[in-house]
């Protein structure tokens, strides 16, 4: 059996992708997740815990394949989140675009199976370096900007990685990947504190995600969609490989649940609503991390596969609405169902599953992770997790479906998005509901054993009395003119400090520069004239230098000369 | 409208019934806390009507804060852009970044 590491087909593909064109291309692109994941499959099929590929760089044996359980899920998934994306791009005629969408999809499973630290860190660049390319994509300003920010803190994660592997590396003998925890200080344990940093800003922890919401967004419509898939998920595999019961984590990720819905009701651009609903989706993961049993940590990954797949939806029909009308704000957009029914009922399939709804795929994974939460004496985190269920209902469940498709009616000249766009919604769509009603097939791959039933009464009752009653304050609000209305506006997070703050602090501290380097050399040039001064004043006219000398003095001189002499002379 | 082909939801009439029949559904999963037991590990969940109240209030607190939290978040929709790309070309950008900020649509209610 030849043994080929999933990222492999990916890159090569990518190579024959700069010399392919249209059908061709797209059908080599095609072609590559489905045989990817056919390859894996068999691969995964074979030995529990399969390893290939060793190779030694300074002394270090790295392993360049190790597979089990957790590794194996996300590997499938991230096949179907590249095959659903590529098939949703096959319209785009852009190289730059899909060649780096491949060799990002490549490196994100590169990561997933690196079997040690340094490999880890290589492909860790390569899906900073190749992603954002995808931002650059959209070939404007604000893109361009909003790119180098989202390069410059993923290069910044990357080095805090090195940083941790040169430091555990000191401490172990090996650099296998396995748990790393945070035990002890930062001084104590160096290494555990910078990788957990460099996973939490690949993850959007609270204070590192202003990248996530700056740059996902100004991405192109089909760019978005890649993007959405792979980074955050191969941080949340990081953690779930490294850092699994740190109870840190259970904060971390109540806050990340939370914090986002209220920037996300206020949001005007929809797909930066996506985003923001992309943190609180990660919240309920990290949670799962953080609580470590084998039913959390089973939601987690659970909740990792399906949101890849509902949040891809999302993105796919806003990305639609945005290819086929331009816009994507809330406040330009409105009654596109009648022109554009088809995305409708995808966008709102999308909307359900994450919401949670009982038979769409978020229920089956959610569930798993709120009572994990609650099983383990995590009372209030729990109340914060179903506050944030509520939310995330009502800002991506309703929200998005009611300002792009319903609410007031833009007028806008629409159609139907190109039908490879519909059958990737499609295939996501069906995703969903197949998941959501038949957990079972996607239970038999998680990573631990378990019996869990996500359909009991008490779940299904709860849940729907849960959305429907948010449902109903949306429409009180609504009907009652509470409801903020959608507003051409920027909001302020995160990112502000780094695009306002540090800016200004240092225009003003180089004005203040300017002003003493200023000073300085004012000082100097005066104090240089009044030398020059001083000497030119004595060699002026009337000056000590340009006096006459009279003769005499000159007689009485040399006399003076004469009688030193005599007197030597003498003795 | 005049004209055109009337859809579904243009007619104020099928919103009003689609809401009485979601008004219906929300009192039956209301009333269904008391008739059906359920299993519960929290020690607030036992309570009828927990649920409910606490996704409707959940969601409308969430909403007054978001709509306060306007009031010192929100900017002009070229904030960024006005320094930021400064040095790019209006048209090279693409995108059109001055807007009328009195554009209000559906919901419509100054902010406050």
């Amino acid at each position: 059996m030849v043994e080929v590491a999933p990222f492999i087909p990916f890159f090569l593909a990518a190579g024959l992708g700069l010399f392919l064109r249209g059908w061709a291309r797209g059908l080599l692109f095609i072609a590559v997740p489905v045989l990817g994941l056919a390859n894996l499959w068999q691969l995964g099929a074979s030995v529990p815990g399969l390893e290939f590929g060793h190779y030694t760089i300074l002394d270090f044996n790295l392993l360049l394949f190790k597979a089990d359980r957790l590794s194996l899920l996300f590997g499938y998934l991230f096949h179907i989140a590249a095959l659903l994306s590529v098939i949703y791009a096959l319209h785009v005629r852009d190289t730059l675009q899909q060649v780096a969408s491949m060799l990002y999809a490549g490196s994100a499973l590169g990561a997933v199976f690196a079997g040690d630290l340094i490999t880890l860190f290589i492909f860790w660049e390569l899906l900073a370096l190749t992603s954002v390319f995808l931002v650059w994509a959209r070939r404007n300003g604000r893109a361009y900007m909003a790119g180098l920010r989202y390069f410059t803190l993923h290069i910044l994660s990357g080095l805090l990685l090195l940083g941790g592997v040169i430091f555990y590396s000191q401490a172990h003998d090996t650099l296998a990947i396995g748990q790393i925890g945070l035990d002890g200080s930062l001084f104590e344990n160096p290494a555990g504190w910078l990788i957990f940093l460099a996973f939490g800003i690949k993850c959007a922890f609270p204070f590192f995600h202003g990248w996530l919401i700056d740059a996902y967004p100004e991405s192109t419509p089909t760019g978005t969609v890649f993007l959405s898939a792979f980074t955050t998920k191969v941080a949340v595999y990081g953690l779930a490989r490294a850092f699994p019961g740190t109870e840190l984590l259970v904060y971390i990720g109540a806050t990340m649940a939370c914090f986002p819905i209220f920037y996300a009701v206020i949001e005007n651009d929809l797909r930066r609503v996506l985003a923001y609903s992309l943190i609180n989706q990660l919240g309920f993961m990290v949670v799962g991390i953080g609580i470590g049993t084998s039913l959390a940590i089973n939601g987690a990954v659970a909740h990792a596969f399906n949101d890849v797949i509902f949040k891809g939806l999302l993105f796919m029909s806003m990305g639609a609405v945005l290819h086929v009308t331009g816009k994507i704000n809330g406040s330009e957009l409105g009654g596109l169902y009648k022109k554009m029914p088809k995305t409708t009922v995808l966008c709102i399939i999308g909307a359900a599953s994450i919401s949670a709804f009982p038979l769409f795929s978020g229920f089956v994974s959610k569930s798993m992770v709120m009572s994990a939460a609650i099983k383990n004496g995590y009372d209030g985190v729990w109340l914060i997790l179903l506050f944030a269920s509520a939310g995330v209902f009502h800002h991506a469940g309703i929200k998005i479906p009611y300002f792009a498709f319903f609410a007031h009616d833009a007028k806008l000249p629409a159609r139907e998005p190109p039908v490879n766009m519909l059958i990737a919604m499609t295939i996501a769509a069906a995703l969903c509901l197949t998941i959501g009603i038949y957990p079972q097939a996607l239970y038999s791959l998680l990573p631990y054993e378990m019996s869990y039933t996500p359909y009991d009464v008490t779940h299904v009752l709860t849940q729907l009395q849960l959305l429907f009653f948010s449902a109903l304050a949306f429409v009180w609000l609504n009907l009652r003119h509470l409801y903020p209305p959608e507003l051409p506006s920027v909001n302020l997070d995160v990112d502000w400090l780094y695009r306002r703050l540090v800016p200004d602090i240092m225009r003003a501290g180089f004005t203040r520069l300017f002003a003493l380097d200023n000073r300085l050399r004012q000082a100097a040039l005066s104090g240089v004239e009044r030398l020059v001064e001083g000497i030119a004043s004595h060699h002026r006219a009337e000056g000590v230098m340009a006096r006459n000398w009279l003769t005499g003095s000159m007689v009485a001189g040399v006399v003076l000369l004469l009688g030193v002499y005599l007197i030597l002379g003498w003795f | 409208m005049s004209g055109e082909k009337q859809d579904f939801f243009d007619n104020p009439d099928n919103i009003r019934k689609m809401l009485r029949v979601f008004y219906g559904l929300c009192a039956a999963l209301f009333a269904a806390d008391f008739v059906i037991h359920r299993h519960t590990e929290f020690r607030w969940e036992g309570l009828p009507g927990f649920y409910p109240i606490y996704g409707f209030v959940g969601c409308v607190v969430l909403v007054f804060a978001a709509k306060w939290m306007r009031t010192f978040l929100m900017r002009p929709e070229d904030y960024y852009d006005r320094r930021e790309l400064a040095d790019f070309d209006a048209a090279d950008s693409g995108e059109p970044t001055e807007e009328d900020p009195t554009i209000y649509l559906d919901g419509g209610q100054d902010r406050g």
